[in-house]
């Protein structure tokens, strides 16, 4: 009987994994509780750092999905449970299945901007996130600031919702910094008269060819990188945003109007994520994110036999990083199976 | 801007507040500054709310000004407070409600230093029993007056006589909201609204027929701060707080500004005159300046009480080009006379901004 | 001696280097010892960002903890003395560093080194 593995989301990395799975010739049901698959990437207009089109980058990720991998899909998880050596899983609409192995692929959330009360999320109109950016980009809307005007000046505030302990997330989300960059100069093409300022409290630019982009940012687009955190924001009569920070480097503190302002969110644990590594009895879950049994040696097991981890579910990553640990966690699994 | 994001953030910072029987402390400064404000207050819950509200004679200062300047040390506030807190337990109430934001502020910083440390709200108690033989209870419900006024502001509106309406034009009043500092940014969750969008006196300027203008310096302080008032050589640094405020409110026309502090309305209201006679500079249109109220005194004009009555001539910035535009009678004659037609005296007219004595 | 460098007409030019291992690191270490979230700041300059104080003095928290940390400590009674104490910088630390007993601690710890 051929062994069976349940993957638990259906984005790139639970793609993944099942499609590396069903070519080692394991049956593999992957469950998604969306209608269809792709995650977050189905949103996302172009990926970092060559620009790839986030439908582009899916497409080459489904192309070939074997035959044994049967998607589940319109169906979130409720219960999964260890019993002897198997597992069952269910979800919410009566749906049952057992498995040999489990892999979390339930990747992460955005940050909801409107608990920054202060940035005005969700109140002042010019103030938007990278996703809406991004999905202005994918539909191809003009921008423009609610007098149907192009705006001026643009600016990009780096870490909201990441390195904050006020909204409790410790944690960096590493694709931001990066992706600011990218989203600055995408705008910068669209609007090539308008100026566009980066506020960031460290430019995190570790990638292969982060640090190119950073530079032709600054080259070619005349991008500004301001180091101060924004405090606080306000509208004034144009609807255009008045920022505070300070400009660390010169001492003083600034005040700076923005037709746009674009929140770069961060990836925070998915809240069903935690639900589920507590019913399996997953001690090891600090913030959220699930902990690997060893983060250097062992990324993709965790501290149970069968179970096991890929992509954003047990930390930030970016989408190459996803399908790297996936592709791991296939050859993982196959491993633990004895194939 | 987008009100129903207000909205939701309003929803998430709701909190209780007593229906009846208040156990009233007044401020040390307002009745100075403000002299009607609080006899509004306590006029408009007994007469025309029905309340049961007690004015206690023998409460001191909570010393929340001695406190915030460095001379009072925290055991000493927390004694002094424990002792308003026995004469509310002696008087037979539960329901507590500061006039003053500064006394609303330190009440709830100290309810919350006992919560997290009993042993000090123990040691406290022992102070005040060795110091005075008193015992008391916490409060069941502690509220800022301006909290009390919200929720009854629909009442109000039901009762009042005149609305935050342009009499001619039938358009709301444009009206700056400021909320001191000591409401709502220590504690937000015990504020109506929270810290940085707080609904205490917008909900009362919207049921009043008014709009609330959000203008970017909005969250920023009067500039009293204590420590920057009290010292003169800091003075300078409470003017420029306030100038800045109001350079930042200047474009959107405000009609007046409803506070709900001790301090702010004194200063947003004196600071006009020092910046006029310092600049040569007025805020309003002509050489008017932006009126500054209490939210009791709002309460009382629009409820009809006569304008006088309710210390409206202490202000530095007159009122009466508002009253004319709300239509609110006012009898000039009267303006610096006492409550049996003595001459209470005149002050001396300010150089730029406008003054409004003469018949 | 001053006689004679205006004989010479020339003077002998300060050092602007931070000298680490000249300054004296026990007022840092004292004020860590009260308030260990000194420890914690990244120097992102939120708390300068929303500082009343900061508009209109040269007061920065996050400057005054770099002098600490580098032992820079003989202007810091000066520094310190132009906070307001509102608590402000508090509310929006990422970090969540106790800035105001921060500044309380500073204030004690250098206030009798300087008498």
């Amino acid at each position: 009987m051929p062994k069976h593995v349940i993957v638990i989301g259906a984005g790139p990395a639970g793609l993944e994994t099942s499609a590396n799975l069903a070519k080692l010739g394991i049956a593999v049901t992957l469950v998604e509780k969306e209608e269809s698959t792709g995650g977050h990437v189905k949103q996302w207009h172009a990926l970092f750092p060559a620009l790839l089109p986030g439908t582009e980058a899916l497409d080459a990720i489904r192309k070939g999905m074997p035959e044994n991998v049967r998607v589940q899909n319109k169906t979130t998880v409720t219960g999964i449970e260890a019993v002897n050596n198997y597992f069952t899983v269910s979800g919410h609409n009566g749906w049952q299945e057992k498995a040999d192995a489990i892999v979390f692929a339930t990747g992460f959330q955005l940050f909801d901007a409107r608990r920054k009360e202060e940035y005005g999320y969700g109140i002042y109109e010019n103030v938007i996130t990278s996703a809406d950016l991004e999905e202005m980009f994918a539909t191809g809307k003009s921008l423009v600031n609610r007098h149907g005007n192009k705006p001026e000046r643009i600016g990009f505030v780096h870490c909201v919702g990441s390195r904050d302990e006020k909204v409790n997330n410790l944690h960096c989300s590493k694709v931001c910094c990066i992706t600011a960059v990218k989203q600055a100069i995408e705008v910068k093409q669209m609007l090539p008269e308008a100026e566009v300022f980066c506020f960031y409290m460290d430019l995190r630019m570790f990638g292969r060819h982060y640090e190119e982009l950073y530079k032709e940012a600054q080259e070619k687009y005349n991008i500004q990188f301001i180091r101060g955190r924004l405090s606080e924001s306000a509208e004034d009569q144009d609807g255009n945003i008045v920022l505070k920070v300070e400009d660390t480097l010169l001492g003083k503190p600034l005040r700076i109007k923005a037709g746009l302002l674009v929140l770069m969110v961060g990836m925070e644990p998915l809240a069903g994520t935690k639900s589920l590594a507590d019913k399996l009895g997953l001690t090891k879950v600090p913030d959220g994110f699930i902990q690997p049994a060893d983060e250097v040696l062992q990324s993709n097991f965790t501290e149970l036999p069968g179970v096991f981890v890929a992509g954003a579910c047990s930390g930030p990553k970016s989408v190459s990083d996803t399908l790297a640990d996936a592709r791991s966690a296939a050859l993982a699994v196959a491993g633990f199976l004895k194939l | 801007m987008k009100l129903e994001g207000k909205r939701l953030i309003w929803q998430e910072y709701q909190k209780e507040i007593a229906d009846d029987h208040y156990f009233y402390a007044r401020s040390c400064i307002r009745q100075t500054f403000f002299p009607g404000a609080e006899a509004v207050f306590v006029k408009i819950l007994k007469e025309e709310l029905g309340k049961d509200i007690h004015d206690e004679k023998h409460h001191t200062s909570c010393t929340g000004i001695g406190y915030h300047s460095d001379v009072v040390p925290f055991d000493t506030t927390m004694t002094v407070v424990a002792r308003q807190f026995a004469l509310m337990t002696e008087a037979g109430y539960e329901n507590y409600a500061a006039s003053c934001v500064t006394s609303f502020g330190l009440y709830t910083e100290i309810l919350d230093t006992w919560h997290h440390f009993p042993e000090t709200e123990a040691k406290i108690r022992e102070f005040l029993f060795k110091a005075t033989g008193r015992e008391f209870n916490k409060p069941k419900n502690l509220a800022h007056a301006s909290d009390i006024v919200y929720k009854f502001r629909h009442q109000i509106a039901g009762k009042a006589k005149y609305k935050l309406v342009d009499k001619d034009t039938g358009e709301p009043l444009k009206v700056v909201e400021h909320i001191g500092c000591h409401y709502s940014k220590m504690f937000p969750h015990k504020g109506i609204g929270g810290a940085e969008y707080p609904y205490v006196l917008s909900g009362m300027i919207e049921a009043w027929g008014g709009e609330v203008i959000d203008y970017p310096e909005r969250r920023h302080c009067c500039g009293f701060g204590f420590r920057q008032y009290l010292v003169q050589a800091n003075r300078g640094f409470s003017l420029s707080c306030s100038k800045k405020k109001f350079d930042s409110m200047e474009p959107y026309e405000p009609d007046m500004i409803i506070t709900n502090c001790p301090g702010c309305p004194m200063f947003l209201d004196r600071w006009q005159y020092a910046l006029s006679e310092m600049e040569g500079k007025t805020y309003g249109k002509g050489k008017n300046g932006i009126p500054v109220f209490t939210y009791e005194e709002v309460a009382g004009l629009i409820m009809g009480y006569d304008p006088w009555e309710i210390g409206l001539q202490v202000h530095q910035v007159p009122a009466e080009p508002l009253l004319e535009k709300i239509g609110i009678p006012y009898d000039p004659d009267r303006k610096f006379k006492g409550k049996n037609g003595e001459d209470l005296g005149m002050p001396e007219s300010p150089s730029y901004l406008k003054f409004y004595a003469d018949k | 001696m001053e006689k004679k460098a205006r004989q010479f007409g020339y003077t002998i030019t300060r050092d602007r280097q931070i000298d680490y291992d000249a300054n004296k690191h026990d007022i840092s270490k004292i004020v860590a010892a009260a308030e260990p979230s000194l420890n914690l700041c990244i120097s992102c300059g939120t708390c300068s960002a929303t500082c009343s104080a900061a508009l209109f003095t040269d007061f920065s928290l996050r400057h005054v903890i770099l002098l600490l940390r580098r032992g820079e400590t003989s202007g810091l009674a000066k520094e310190v003395a132009k906070c307001m104490l509102c608590g402000k910088c508090q509310l929006v630390c990422p970090r969540n560093v106790s800035t105001r007993n921060l500044i309380i601690q500073i204030s004690k710890a250098v206030i009798p080194a300087q008498l």
